[in-house]
C-alpha cells in the first residue's frame, strides 16, 4: 500500500464521508450520488454521465429524452430554443462552416405524437429545423428530417436534395409505415421544387399534403384541417429578410479583394518616376476607399433599399446607390483629385456596385434565372468596361497631373 | 411582395392547356400566385412573377407545365460564358 492509498484511507475513516466508499463496493451508487460528491480533496465531479448517453455518440442539447416506438428509440426534441442554438443560428448567418451546421437524418418527435399524429417533413440544416420546432409547441407530431447535406429546403429542392429520391428513402429507412397508420406527409411548400407529391405516392405509398410556406403557420395549418390558404402559399421578401443575407454576401468578398486590392496598390504606385511607394500608399488608399463604397453600395445598401431603388434589373439599381456612393467618396477626397482621378474613382465605385448588386439576384426568392441571364449579358460588359476606363484613367492620371 | 418585381417577358414558362386535367396543384405549389383555376383548366394569370422554381412542372401530373429552372447565380453563368455549359459547376460548398 502506497502513500495514496494510506491518505485514502485515513480520509474515508474520518466523519467527513458518510457513504460506502467505491474502494468496498467497487461501484458507484445512484442512490447515494450527493453524498459521494463530498471529496476530502479538491471540488467536487460534475454530474454522472446521462443515461440516455451511448458510446460513440453525443448528447445533443436539444433533445429533451426518448419516445418508444415500434421502431425503436426516436428523439423528442425541444421546442423552445436555447443559448446553443441561437449561438449557432448567429454563427451560421456570418457565414461560418454553414455547410457543417446540421443534424442527423431521420425521424424525431415533439410532444408526445402516436400514430394518428402527423408526420411534418424538413431538411437537415439546423437552422430549418431549429425554425420549425420552435413553432411546434403543444403540438404531438413526428419530424422526418431528410438528408439535404445541410441546405434549407428551399436550396436543396433546387439542387434535387430534398427530392422525391430522397423523400422515399427516407420513408423506407426510418420504417415510417410502421410508426403511423395514416401514410400522409406534410411537406413544406417551397419543397415541391425537387418533390413530386405523385411520384412519392407512387413509389412509397406515402401521400405528401403541401403545407405552408413558413414554419409559423403550421399550427393554423392544421387547425384549418391541412389546407393552405393564400397567404400561406406566398413568399414574401421584406426588409429583415433581405438584411439578414448580407453577412453571408460579405463573406464571400475577402479572398478576391485581397488579390484586387494588391494589384490597385502596385498600380496606383505606377508613375513619372517609373514606381513610388509613397503613391502607391497614397493613392492606393483612395482606390481602396472608392472599392469600399462600391461594396457598402451594391452589397448592403442595394439589399436594404431593394424595392425603393428604381430599375428592374439589379445591375441597374446598383449603379443607383453606386452613384451615390461614389459622389460621397469624391467629396471625401475634393481637391486632391484631378478630373481623370474623379472619373476613375467614380467608375470604380459604380462598377463594384453594379457587379455585387447583380449577384444578389441569386439571394432573392423572386428573380428568374432567365432574367438574370438577360441582365447579366448586357451588364457584365459595360461593368467591365467601366472598370477598365477606369484603370486606364487612374495609372494615366499619375502622368497628367 | 406586390413591391419587389423582376424584368418582365423572360419567364420560360408554358402550359399546355390541352392536357390541362384541372387538379390545381400548380396553384396550391407556386411560391408566388402565378397560376389560378379558371373552371376546369389552369391559367397563368400573372408570368411576369414567375420565377422559374420549377415547383409546378415538377408536380403536374399530366405533363402540362414546362419551364427550365436553371441556377440564377450570376458566378455559375458566367463560368458557362467561360468554359461553357458542360464544364460549369457549382464548385465551392461555400457557394449557396
Amino acid at each position: 500500500m502506497g502513500d495514496l492509498d494510506r491518505q485514502n484511507n485515513e480520509c474515508c475513516s474520518g466523519d467527513s464521508c458518510t457513504g460506502l466508499s467505491s474502494m468496498q463496493t467497487g461501484l458507484q451508487p445512484l442512490s447515494e450520488v450527493s453524498l459521494q460528491d463530498e471529496v476530502c480533496c479538491g471540488s467536487p465531479p460534475g454530474p454522472q454521465s446521462s443515461s440516455l448517453e451511448k458510446p460513440g455518440y453525443q448528447l445533443l442539447s436539444f433533445v429533451e429524452d426518448f419516445k418508444d416506438t415500434p421502431c425503436g428509440p426516436v428523439p423528442r426534441v425541444k421546442t423552445k430554443l436555447e443559448g446553443p442554438d441561437h449561438l449557432g443560428t448567429l454563427i451560421a448567418r456570418l457565414g461560418i462552416k454553414r455547410d457543417q451546421y446540421k443534424i442527423a437524418p431521420g425521424l424525431y418527435c415533439v410532444g408526445n405524437p402516436d400514430q394518428d399524429s402527423p408526420v411534418l417533413v424538413t431538411a437537415n440544416y439546423k437552422l430549418t429545423f431549429d425554425t420549425l420546432r420552435q413553432e411546434l409547441t403543444y403540438l404531438d407530431a413526428w419530424v422526418l428530417v431528410l438528408d439535404t447535406r445541410g441546405i434549407n429546403v428551399w436550396c436543396a429542392a433546387g439542387k434535387a436534395l430534398f427530392s422525391t429520391q430522397e423523400v422515399v428513402h427516407r420513408i423506407k429507412q426510418t420504417m415510417l409505415e410502421k410508426v403511423v397508420n395514416h401514410h400522409q406527409l406534410i411537406l413544406p411548400q417551397l419543397g415541391a421544387t425537387g418533390v413530386s407529391a405523385h411520384q412519392v405516392k407512387k413509389e412509397s405509398g406515402f401521400k405528401v399534403v403541401w403545407g405552408p410556406v413558413r414554419a409559423k403557420d403550421i399550427q393554423r395549418f392544421i387547425a384549418a384541417g391541412s389546407r393552405t390558404d393564400k397567404s400561406m402559399r406566398l413568399v414574401t421578401f421584406s426588409i429583415l429578410e433581405r438584411t439578414v443575407l448580407i453577412p453571408v454576401e460579405l463573406s464571400h468578398l475577402p479572398k478576391p479583394s485581397f488579390w484586387v486590392l494588391l494589384a490597385v496598390f502596385f498600380l496606383s504606385g505606377i508613375g513619372t518616376s517609373i514606381f513610388s511607394l509613397n503613391d502607391a500608399w497614397y493613392r492606393g488608399l483612395m482606390a481602396l476607399t472608392a472599392y469600399v463604397g462600391g461594396i457598402l453600395a451594391g452589397a448592403v445598401a442595394a439589399p436594404i433599399l431593394l424595392p425603393w431603388i428604381p430599375g428592374r434589373a439589379f445591375a441597374l439599381k446598383g449603379v443607383f446607390t453606386g452613384i451615390v456612393a461614389g459622389l460621397a467618396v469624391l467629396v471625401l477626397f475634393k481637391g486632391g483629385l484631378i478630373w481623370a482621378e474623379a472619373v476613375a474613382l467614380l467608375l470604380i465605385t459604380v462598377g463594384i456596385s453594379s457587379y455585387l448588386a447583380m449577384n444578389f439576384t441569386g439571394s432573392t426568392p423572386y428573380t428568374s434565372p432567365s432574367g438574370v441571364e438577360k441582365e447579366m449579358r448586357l451588364a457584365i460588359p459595360v461593368q467591365a468596361g467601366a472598370v477598365l476606363v477606369a484603370l486606364v484613367a487612374w495609372i494615366s492620371a499619375a502622368f497628367i497631373g | 411582395m406586390e413591391n419587389l418585381r423582376y424584368l418582365e417577358g423572360v419567364t420560360t414558362l408554358e402550359l399546355d392547356l390541352e392536357a390541362c386535367v384541372g387538379c390545381g396543384v400548380c396553384e396550391l405549389v407556386c411560391p408566388h400566385a402565378v397560376f389560378q383555376m379558371n373552371g376546369k383548366k389552369a391559367e397563368i394569370g400573372d408570368p411576369d412573377g414567375c420565377m422559374e422554381c420549377g415547383a409546378c412542372a415538377q408536380n403536374c401530373a399530366a405533363g402540362a407545365i414546362c419551364v427550365t429552372p436553371g441556377v440564377g447565380c450570376a458566378s455559375y453563368i458566367i463560368q458557362t460564358w467561360i468554359k461553357g455549359k458542360e464544364a460549369a459547376s457549382c464548385s465551392s460548398s461555400e457557394c449557396c
